[in-house]
């Protein structure tokens, strides 16, 4: 127990300026006239949660692929790709929903073997090598649905993006599942260990023993299963697969881990600050609807913020000698 | 009014927070001598390099040449006093010309039109002065590290300084070439220029320098003239206490073979080496830099795809494919470069303490974190580390304690055979001989030790039996009794 205890003041004492920042907002946002009434309510805490979930999942694997010294572009096209291929399984093969679930996210899982597979044959750098699958994968989806989103109103297949598990959303408690599987991955294991061995210096961690290729393989797998199942998740809330979902996810996702103050040169990163990131960006895109900003101003806003952010926590480790 | 110096030092003091760094240090250089900065890691030797080259500002103290205060407060007042510094690290564009390096930043031509021919015509005759066989119009990521060293200094000397510094410049080059870089000193000398040269290497001390300055805690306690003292005077002034057993080895008797390899090859430097290590032995494999030492154990620890020959472990034949097989036989490797090849830089003691044990601590997603403790603290003792605790980021412990982390690391996983890279590269004079009396220790608890070194006193002192490679072979072996440094010469270069 004491032990958790110190696992928590770390944890605020490691995030503290992004918890202020995170806090501040919704302060404001509690205070603020036009949105004092709604932001603090139930129906707009699960509203957040809900829409923000495929970016949690999406943040999570890409903080292991970060802390790896790489990175993964192709995400936003699996979220398409597989939320067709989930739609089209049911509506044009009549498969049940959890299988066609099963093979969404499975086709995330190839994509991300596939990456890995060349990233580590090839020696080309990740960046390029999944900017190619990321458009790669797009056309796979609007060859598969030619570009027609896909249709699908069944209540199961709903239930993952737009369905409830008491009061609660279901994509919310796959969103804490998820999590907390991450958290004991990289925290709580040998894998784990090598992902930041690796991404700290390769070479040392063939020396160590370390199989360099395998830990790239896993850790990009990984992070085509959460595409996968943050596919499944988008196309169940939008009751339809459309090949044009995903567009610039991958971009919100490394927003969300960098805000989150992992280390855009590999070796160091923490899922705990991801988390209060991806919550900054939700938070963020929703007080300025709430708030009845322009949709084109939100970007501008948006990316003055994620400066801001990091710049913050550069200062801070700065600082702290880091 | 005494001696006017080339450059006086006074009174210098600079503090960082919470720490005086350098605190009243006196140098002064005459023109035309070679002055050795000694001191331990950390003394201060840097600090007070980066004072004189304008990087850091210094709270007090004076600064003199030739009988003139100057006023440095930056890299070019520096520049233009006359000081040019050769970095211990390379700070060389990859992608450019040796030429281009050479004038960076200073091109001829003007802005938007220049000279590349002028240029490379000029660092050419510069190269060819020195009689540095480089051509100035190959790119800088094709030389060796000890050409890029030689580079380095021709740009160095380019600026036509009347103060050159040199900090560590062999750390990383041959014998062949720190003659080289010698004749290079002694030629400038000769011109009037005075230089600073820092190195952790005594022997080098009484063939290049004149006089010595030694630095400790942040001060300079001494300065002696080089053919007046010796070494154990400069040691108990680095340290500030007398050492008495510099090399600390008990030889015994050896037990049976425990490692033996057979004609190993890896189809590229090595091309036949054969040798056996007994059980608790130290055998040290000697050789010119690219002799293919460190080759050669990288492929017995399974580093090498495609690696020929034999390898028997307690007279089993093995075939190793990985460092994870390696490391279950009980070979452990403490690779040569720390910070390429050793480091994990950005994590703490405690990772890079137990990243090759995590089996001992991390099981079913439970993470023991007071065993994972308990296994760092033992290291660090055992090693006597000096680290401010266990999460300090590796990456600002000095290198001598840098080294003592990666050592402990791979003694960690309890190996029978330690195979130590150049175990004393950068690591100052208290924690090399802190080294060698712990390599004493487990060689007499029954491990077995292969050390590569190219620093011949360790070597000599340290060693069972020598191996010495030329050119990827084994071309002898000398016993403990008969090694000199003239027979493994001569090995070196057969």
């Amino acid at each position: 127990m004491a032990r958790f205890k110190n696992g928590v003041v770390k944890y605020f004492k490691d995030n503290i300026g992004i918890i202020i920042a995170l806090l501040a907002m919704c302060v404001f946002l509690i205070i603020f006239p036009t949105t004092r009434s709604t932001f603090l309510t139930q129906k707009n805490i699960f509203n957040i949660l809900r829409q923000n979930a495929s970016n949690l999942f999406l943040a999570t694997g890409m903080t292991m692929v970060i802390i790896l010294g790489g990175i993964d572009l192709s995400v936003g096209s699996v979220i398409a790709l597989s939320g067709c291929v989930a739609a089209g399984c049911v509506v044009h093969l009549g498969m049940p929903e959890a299988a066609a679930f099963l093979i969404a996210i499975g086709i995330g899982a190839l994509v991300g073997m596939a990456n890995g597979l060349v990233i580590c044959k090839t020696n080309i750098p990740p960046f390029i090598v999944t900017l190619a699958s990321m458009n790669i994968v797009k056309g796979i989806a609007l060859v598969y649905t030619q570009g027609a989103p896909i249709r699908c109103m069944t209540d199961a297949f709903k239930f993952p993006g737009a369905g409830y598990v008491g009061p609660v959303p279901t994509p919310v408690i796959l969103m804490l599942l998820i999590f907390v599987i991450a958290i004991f991955l990289v925290n709580r294991t040998h894998f784990g260990r090598h992902i930041y061995a690796v991404g700290g210096n390769a070479q040392a961690a063939r020396f160590s023993g370390i199989n360099v290729s395998k830990v790239k393989f896993w850790v990009h797998t990984f992070i085509g299963i959460m595409a996968g199942i943050a596919g499944v998740v988008v196309a169940s809330r939008l009751y339809s697969g459309q090949p044009t979902a995903g567009d610039g996810a991958e971009m919100d996702a490394i927003a969300a881990v960098v805000v989150g103050g992992t280390s855009m040169s590999g070796g160091s990163g923490r899922l705990g600050g991801t988390l209060i990131g991806v919550l900054i960006i939700g938070v963020l895109n929703n007080g300025l609807n709430l708030m009845g900003v322009d949709s084109n101003w939100q970007y501008i806003v948006k990316g003055f913020v994620i400066l801001l952010a990091v710049y913050v926590d550069f200062i801070r480790n700065r600082k702290a000698g880091r | 009014m005494g001696e006017q110096y080339l450059l006086e030092m006074k009174g210098i003091s600079k503090s960082f927070p919470g720490v005086k760094a350098l605190s009243n240090v006196n140098l002064q250089l005459r023109a035309g001598e070679v002055h050795a900065l000694l001191g331990e890691n950390g003394a201060g030797k840097s600090t007070l390099i980066k004072v004189l080259g304008g990087i850091y500002h210094a709270e007090e103290g004076e600064i003199w040449i030739e009988g003139q205060q100057v006023n440095i407060d930056g890299v070019v007042s520096s520049r233009n006093a006359g000081v040019s510094i050769v970095h211990q690290e390379l700070v060389l564009v990859p992608y450019m010309t040796v030429a281009e390096n050479i004038f960076l930043g200073r091109e001829a031509g003007g802005k938007f039109n220049i000279k590349r021919r002028q240029m490379t015509e000029e660092a050419q005759k510069l190269l060819d002065t020195y009689e540095m066989h480089i051509d100035a119009d190959t790119l800088v990521e094709k030389l060796t590290i000890a050409q890029q060293q030689m580079v380095e200094i021709v740009k160095a000397i380019s600026f036509n300084s009347k103060i050159l510094v040199m900090d560590e410049p062999t750390s990383s080059i041959s014998d062949k070439e720190v003659g080289f870089l010698f004749d290079t000193m002694r030629t400038l000398t000769k011109k009037g220029v005075g230089i600073i040269y820092i190195s952790h290497k005594m022997s080098e001390l009484e063939e290049i320098c004149d006089r010595v300055t030694v630095m400790r805690d942040g001060q300079s306690v001494g300065t002696r003239v080089v053919k007046e003292t010796n070494k154990d005077d400069l040691i108990a002034l680095m340290v500030g206490r007398e050492l008495t057993n510099y090399y600390t080895r008990d030889f015994q008797k050896p037990g049976e073979v425990i490692l033996k390899g057979e004609h190993i090859a890896d189809g590229k430097m090595v091309k036949d080496a054969s040798f056996e290590l007994h059980k608790g032995e130290i055998v040290g494999f000697a050789g010119l830099v690219g002799a293919g030492r460190s080759e050669t154990m990288k492929a017995v620890f399974g580093l090498t795809p495609d690696m020929k020959g034999e390898v028997y472990v307690e007279g089993q034949q093995v075939h190793i494919k990985s460092p994870i097989e390696a490391l279950k036989y009980g070979i452990a490797l403490v690779p040569e470069s720390r910070k390429e090849e050793g480091l994990y830089l950005v994590q703490d003691v405690q990772f890079n303490s137990t990243i090759e044990v995590l089996g001992q601590f991390i099981k079913n997603f439970r993470v023991n974190y007071k065993k994972e403790e308990e296994i760092t603290q033992k290291y660090i003792d055992m090693m006597n580390t000096k680290t401010p605790s266990q999460q300090q980021v590796i990456g600002n412990l000095s290198g001598g304690n840098q080294q003592k982390v990666m050592i402990g690391r791979w003694l960690a996983t309890d190996p029978k055979i330690l195979i130590l890279d150049e175990p004393t590269r950068g690591v100052d004079v208290g924690a090399k001989a802190e080294i060698y009396a712990i390599m004493n220790e487990l060689v007499k608890k029954g491990m077995s030790i292969i050390m590569i070194s190219s620093e011949m006193p360790e070597i000599i002192n340290m060693s069972d039996r020598v191996y010495v490679m030329n050119d990827g072979r084994v071309t002898g072996c000398l016993d403990h009794e008969d090694v000199t440094q003239e027979k493994i010469m001569q090995l070196a270069a057969k």
